[in-house]
């Protein structure tokens, strides 16, 4: 039975102080082999400073019928929103 | 959701030029066609390797050496890119592996033809992947999330390609006798196979309009053959390369060339595995494939015996 390892998730910080960002996925044996291949795939041009590589198995995604669910209930709560708020005349911003 | 929900929500975000993602319900046949169309995208991008591998150990400068490795390379990754992307759509990478070795799954036509001369990777870069950018810029707008996001990683990566194979023609231009007439037979070799590349003519096409409506495919096969026609004869022009067509003539009216007719016998013959290379390409891969077989045994017994 042929195998072509496992499916890891690939994150890079593109320079110090940004987020890691999902970039694709690559195929390895363990986390060392994944953090290479991810190099090699994802960072040919300088495209990164940091790599971060999670087995895809582990991630948990909501799906698009949880959306509602999941989201909707922000909707009227605008309060949490600075623009909410009316800002006495003359009043400077902080 | 219910299937009435499904498609409608479906229905909804293509409308509304939204993305569908790998979570979301798809209809099978969207899952299928993106699928078949991804995978065979992707195997091009690997065999597509071939052709140029054969010229890195005979590559007439250091500069050129370099070069030609670090674009295989982005080839391989592009190849990669894609696989991923496909994996999204529930195939694993064996299926698709499997695919293409039983002949199930194609790659482009284009390399099926063979690289003769140094020339050749000129051409190759700047015609062939000259045609592929035109395909693919248009892709970064197709429906599918992460087959448009590869896209994106793969037209930044891509110009380098054109432009380095453009610089190897334009070079030879301006040498000697006998590198001229090299490069305008790889010009004369690898300009109609280019312009197959964009597929049948859309009236021939009996299956795009499902990829229009479901906006996997954004631009018709003439259109992006006449953008890529209209720009490259330019680029011929400026280095002093003819075009090997008699009928190529620029039309006013519509502010494009016309070109001759396509050898639509010769695009079929090669597809259906008569090219000069096709066998040679498909061993070359299977064998590669199958010595490569221990050293991913040993990759996951050394994982399993360190977990």
């Amino acid at each position: 039975m042929d195998t072509q390892l496992d499916l890891w998730e690939v994150f890079i910080q593109s320079k110090t102080g940004n987020h890691h960002v999902h970039a694709g996925s690559v195929h390895a044996s363990d986390s060392n082999m994944a953090l290479q291949n991810a190099r090699d795939i994802y960072t040919r041009r300088n495209e990164g400073s940091s790599i971060w590589v999670i087995p895809s198995k582990y991630v948990t995604a909501s799906t698009a019928e949880d959306a509602a669910m999941l989201f909707d209930p922000a909707n009227d709560k605008i309060y949490r929103h600075p623009t909410f708020y009316v800002m006495p005349e003359g009043a400077k911003q902080i | 959701m219910n299937t009435v929900d499904v498609i409608a929500d479906f229905t909804h975000k293509i409308e509304n030029d939204l993305n569908i993602e790998p979570k979301d319900q798809m209809p099978e046949k969207y899952r299928l066609h993106l699928i078949r169309q991804i995978s065979q995208h992707a195997h091009s991008e690997v065999i597509g390797m071939q052709p140029e591998g054969n010229w890195i150990t005979r590559a007439p400068s250091l500069r050129a050496k370099q070069i030609l490795l670090a674009k295989i390379q982005d080839e391989g990754g592009h190849g990669l890119y894609l696989y991923s992307a496909a994996e999204t759509l529930g195939i694993s990478r064996e299926e698709m592996l499997e695919q293409l070795h039983s002949g199930k799954a194609k790659y482009s036509n284009i390399f099926n033809y063979p690289a003769l001369t140094w020339a050749d990777i000129g051409a190759i870069g700047w015609l062939v992947d000259g045609a592929a950018i035109v395909n693919q810029v248009s892709l970064q707008r197709t429906s599918y999330g992460p087959y448009a996001r590869a896209m994106v990683r793969i037209c930044k990566e891509e110009s380098f390609h054109q432009r380095q194979g453009y610089e190897i023609m334009a070079n030879m231009m301006k040498g000697t006798e006998a590198q001229k007439a090299m490069a305008q037979d790889a010009m004369n070799r690898w300009w109609w196979p280019s312009l197959m590349m964009f597929g049948p003519h859309d009236s021939d096409s009996p299956h795009a309009g499902d990829a229009f409506a479901w906006k996997i495919k954004r631009k018709s096969n003439d259109e992006l053959r006449q953008k890529f026609i209209d720009k490259t004869v330019q680029q011929a022009e400026v280095i002093g390369l003819t075009v090997p067509d008699p009928e190529l003539k620029w039309n006013e009216a519509k502010e494009g060339y016309d070109h001759g007719e396509i050898n639509w016998e010769e695009f079929k013959r090669v597809i259906n595995g008569n090219g000069p290379c096709n066998k040679q390409r498909m061993t070359h891969h299977i064998q590669m494939h199958q010595e490569g077989a221990w050293v991913r045994e040993a990759a996951a017994a050394y994982a399993k015996q360190q977990s």
